[in-house]
């Protein structure tokens, strides 16, 4: 029942916009013009990165870039803060490892 | 004489009115917000794009929204809009901005911080398990993105905040197990004298009530919540009802939150001084009746400074604004009357004390949380290591303690456990709360890129 | 009552300096009370950056740098608390030929106190970290330097001299310092009086205007070192690094906790105030030091900052703290005004101190820091 795989957030309304494609963990995921990264993300999976102190999953808090619990790094090693970034075509994102120091 | 030069910080209901003061008597502030759009909080833009009508996103504050997304409108180009800018430091007279990667300096006159709240939050264990969010960012989900935060949503908290998110989860179709109030019922029964001052919002609130029963949302008031259930995604909740009696509800998201946190960080940057509210059992920015603070050209206004709401933060913009102006030596705006102004705040202000009253700050359930309870989500710092501070190590107030333990020192810088590590410090101590103090702000007030770009003169 | 307040020595000032002789004074057996304005080592002491660091010190300073250096490694047994204490060695980077001529000759001269140094080119450096820049030239390393946990030690020591019997008393401004024939006489704010025949002076930045009032005036300032940290990444930069220059502009040092984040210090210093007791961030030098850390170490470029701060430090003019008897009066000692790097020096003016006070003299050499050669 709950639990699991699958989706934290679930889409209710907008569904009529246009799409874009972005890469989670070597995905590919579908997301629409005007979703945040957090919400291309958890729309996805359920979870946008590992606590650095070994406590687990963490999937943002407070959706108005106050908690700073939703920071993910992209596969080219730059970060974002997902709930208030925009997606983007192309983007890749990681939320298993983290890529730095990134060399060269 | 160069026109002096007056920022506004944030541009919802308190920064906007602000800034239509200051533009009607000839001046063009800049105008800095940190969100892509104007609005706040309360009356947030959805991205372009979107199509749901103001009725749809704002219910019955649909009018105010539409007032105050046209009173900015009728702004631009007779103010310096800066979006998506960051304010991270302001001290003598300087703001530091960092706008599209570029850091600035802005030298002004006066300033008007209208920064706005965000949740105010009590750990509890399990909370920072993903599905778990703050009441806000339920809010914003259905909003801003038109997501619900899970399949089967449970509220947890207390305020007018909690069933009101829980009402517009319904009305746009989610799943809501139940809202749990950790406010007993009796509490309302007692304040209703002081919030008959505004019975206009009695009666939304009775209506919300009304929409959750009419959906069979079950509402359990004088709860004590346990904990959050699930590993890598919520799966339920356990509490701990009136009668005492444990009892577990399944859902697969949580939304919490006990009213609101003045965001005040630039004011303390700016070394104004605090003063304890008992009301809202915080510290907060000293002002006088117009939004002075304590600082020469430092003013304040909204829910960054009185924590009255969307309705209070337009008044307590104008009159800001107002007292820029007087400061400054120019005429008084027309259309403005101050003492009306003032009485208005003062009756919002009882119905402050009455929200308060109605939905108390549990600090027993807080001083209570068991030893493993993650109280700093930003350094995983528990509640037992907080304790040990103050007793072990004899740190007397907050910053101590963080500079023992780490505790507020992460990325948020204790904006979602500060309130609550005091409570628990304090408790620790057998002091009241305020004893515990405050953690001091400090520069930038939200992470700034080490690749920000400095202009060389 | 009064004979309560009474010790054989009074310290002033809970720093490090003073809470480490307090433990000292203890080991050695001597009844001691310190005396301090706020809570011990919230001061410089609690603020700074936590360099564990001993190359590029003032050579005469190295033989009392080595013992402090012994002690770190020890502070675990003695204080009965872990400090963070990291011996993780000590890079200083050059990015240019006469700064690695500088480091030469600095090595040189180091070995004859003990300090053994590793000159590296940068490839070879950057073989052993790969995350350093293509534009370091070279570099000196320092095996068993480090770094530790600032906020810790100095309230760390103050526990474990309590433990052991020192009186700490915390909240007490002294405002009032008196010469009694029977030694000297001080009185907080709060008008309580407290009595020793000898007098140790470790109020860090402040310690001038009390050396003035025993007509022993020093050319010292208060200035605030700027510190930032970043937000936390896997543990990768081992060593604490620096850079050796002779621009002010081009100083930046940094150091990775265990927990991830990257802290950093440099390019100058920001105004600080001996009578608020605070000293200020200068966000100019904040973003200053951004260049200069991307230019070490380019990764740090992808990362963002949670948190700036600074500290009172009191600086002498010729950057060599205070310390030793007092060259007027008897049964007064000073050990103050640590230009910066009296972290890492803590522990072993502790030890050297007590033993000083203790035995009237010290196997460590203290001449060049005599408060005399001012007078
Ligand atoms: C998530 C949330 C939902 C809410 N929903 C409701 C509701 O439905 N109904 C209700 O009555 N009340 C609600 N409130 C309360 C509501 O916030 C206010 O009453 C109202 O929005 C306050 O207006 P304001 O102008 O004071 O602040 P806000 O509307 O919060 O505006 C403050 C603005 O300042 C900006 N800002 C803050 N700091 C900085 C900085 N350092 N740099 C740049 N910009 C900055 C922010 O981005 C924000 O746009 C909500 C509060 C929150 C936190
Ligand atoms: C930001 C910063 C970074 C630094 N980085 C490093 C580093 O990386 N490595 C390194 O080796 N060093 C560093 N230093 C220097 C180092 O921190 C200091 O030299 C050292 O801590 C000094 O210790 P102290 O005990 O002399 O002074 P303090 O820690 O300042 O202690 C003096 C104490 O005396 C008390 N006092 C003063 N007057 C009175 C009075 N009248 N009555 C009662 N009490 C009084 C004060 O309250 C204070 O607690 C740094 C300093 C700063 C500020
Ligand atoms: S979810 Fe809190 S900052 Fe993004």
């Amino acid at each position: 029942m709950m639990g699991g795989a699958g989706p934290l957030l679930q889409r209710l309304d907008e569904l009529v916009r246009p799409s874009v494609t972005l890469a989670v963990d070597g995905q590919v995921v579908t997301a629409l013009e005007g979703d945040t990264v957090l919400t291309a993300v958890l729309l996805h999976g359920a979870a946008l990165r590992q606590s650095e102190f070994g406590d687990g999953p963490r999937a943002g808090f407070c959706l108005m870039g106050a908690c700073q619990d939703c920071w993910v790094w992209t596969e080219q090693g730059t970060r974002l803060r997902a709930c208030s970034t925009p997606v983007t075509a192309g983007l890749r994102i990681v939320t298993r490892e983290v890529p730095w120091p990134r060399l060269g | 004489m160069a026109a002096p030069r007056v920022i506004v910080v944030g541009a919802g209901p308190a920064g906007t009115r602000a800034a239509e003061v200051l533009v009607a008597a000839g001046l063009r502030p800049v105008v800095i917000d940190e969100a892509a759009d104007n609005g706040g909080q309360i009356y947030r833009r959805q991205p372009a794009g979107f199509r749901r009508r103001a009725e749809e996103l704002y219910g019955t504050e649909a009018g105010r929204a539409r007032a105050v997304h046209g009173a900015f409108s009728a702004l631009r180009g007779r103010i310096e809009h800066w979006p998506q800018s960051l304010a991270w430091q302001l001290r003598d007279g300087t703001l530091q901005v960092e706008r599209g990667g570029r850091a600035h300096r802005l030298d002004f006159d006066r300033i008007i911080l209208a920064t706005g709240a965000t949740d105010r939050l009590l750990p509890i264990p399990g909370w920072t398990v993903p599905g778990t969010f703050s009441l806000g960012a339920a809010q914003i989900a259905l909003k801003a993105q038109a997501c619900a935060i899970g399949r089967r949503v449970i509220f947890l908290g207390s305020g007018p905040l909690l069933y009101l998110v829980a009402a517009q989860y319904v009305k746009a179709g989610a799943q809501v197990a139940a809202v749990l109030d950790t406010a007993p019922a009796a509490a309302r029964r007692a304040a209703l004298p002081l919030m008959a001052v505004r019975p206009s919002l009695l009666i939304k609130g009775a209506a919300l009530l009304w929409r959750l029963k009419r959906a069979g949302v079950p509402v359990h008031h004088g709860v004590a919540p346990l904990r959050i259930e699930g590993d890598s995604r919520v799966s339920g909740l356990v509490f701990r009802d009136a009668a005492g009696r444990e009892q577990r509800l399944e859902g697969d998201a949580v939304g919490m939150g006990w009213h609101l946190r003045a965001e005040s960080q630039l004011a303390d940057l700016a070394g104004c001084t605090f003063a304890f509210d008992e009301v809202s059992r915080q510290w907060l920015p000293r002002i006088d009746a117009d939004g002075r603070s304590s600082v020469d050209g430092v003013y304040l206004a909204g829910d960054g400074v009185r924590l009255a709401g969307a309705d209070a933060a337009e008044l307590g913009g104008k009159l800001a604004a107002r007292a820029v102006l007087q400061d400054l030596g120019l005429p008084p705006p027309a259309g403005i009357d101050a003492e009306q102004l003032r009485r208005s705040l003062a009756r919002m202000e009882r119905f402050r004390q009455g929200l308060a009253v109605a939905f108390p700050w549990p600090g027993d359930i807080i001083a209570k949380l068991s030893d493993d309870t993650l109280v700093c989500r930003c350094e995983a710092i528990t509640a037992g290591t907080l304790r040990r501070s103050a007793t072990a190590l004899e740190a007397p107030e907050m910053n101590r303690a963080k500079a023992f333990t780490r505790v507020g020192m992460g990325r948020c810088q204790g904006r979602f456990c500060g309130i609550a590590g005091a409570e628990i410090l304090a408790a620790a101590r057998g002091e009241p709360m305020q004893a515990a103090g405050r953690i001091r702000s400090a520069a930038p007030v939200k992470p700034l890129a080490v690749a920000i770009e400095v202009e060389t003169p | 009552m009064a004979a309560v307040n009474q010790s054989d020595v009074l310290i002033l000032g809970g720093g490090m300096m003073g809470a480490a002789t307090a433990f000292f004074l203890r080991q050695r057996g001597v009844s001691v009370t310190l005396l301090e304005r706020g809570l011990c080592g919230q001061q410089a002491s609690g603020v700074n950056f936590g360099n564990v660091r001993r190359q590029g010190r003032f050579l005469p300073q190295l033989p009392l740098a080595n013992r402090s250096r012994l002690l770190w490694s020890r502070l675990p047994e003695l204080l009965g608390e872990d400090v963070e204490f990291l011996p993780t060695g000590h890079l200083r980077v050059a990015y240019r030929p006469e700064h690695l001529a500088m480091m030469e000759e600095y090595r040189d001269g180091s070995r004859n106190y003990g300090l053994e140094l590793e000159i590296i080119g940068g490839n070879a450096a950057r073989d052993r970290y790969p995350w350093l820049s293509q534009e370091v030239l070279g570099g000196s390393f320092s095996v068993e330097d480090g770094h530790a946990n600032p906020r810790l030690v100095a309230p760390a020591f103050a526990r474990a001299a309590k433990r052991d019997g020192a009186r700490i008393v915390e909240n007490c401004d002294v405002v009032a310092i008196e010469c009694e024939a029977t030694g000297f006489r001080l009185e907080s704010a709060g008008g309580e009086v407290w009595r020793a025949p000898v007098l140790q002076v470790s109020a860090g930045a402040w310690g001038g205007r009390i050396a003035a009032s025993f007509g022993e005036a020093v050319p010292i300032i208060a200035r605030g070192p700027q510190m930032g940290v970043t937000e936390p990444v896997p543990y990768a930069l081992h060593p604490v690094l620096g850079v050796t220059t002779k621009t002010v502009g081009e100083v930046v040092y940094l150091r990775q906790v265990t927990r991830g984040n990257i802290v950093f210090g440099g390019t100058g210093h920001g105004p600080a105030d001996l009578d608020t007791r605070r000293a200020k961030v200068m966000p100019e030098i904040t973003l200053q030091q951004f260049s200069q850390l991307r230019r070490m170490v380019p990764a740090i470029g992808a990362l963002r900052i949670i948190r700036t701060w600074s500290g009172v430090e009191g600086y002498l003019r010729d950057d060599r703290p205070v310390m030793g008897p007092s060259g007027k009066v008897s049964g007064l000692f000073y050990a103050f005004g640590f230009c910066g790097h009296g972290f890492q020096l803590g522990p072993g003016v502790g030890e050297v101190m007590a033993e000083l006070i203790a035995t009237g003299s010290t196997t460590t050499p203290l001449a060049p820091f005599h408060i005399g050669r001012f007078a």
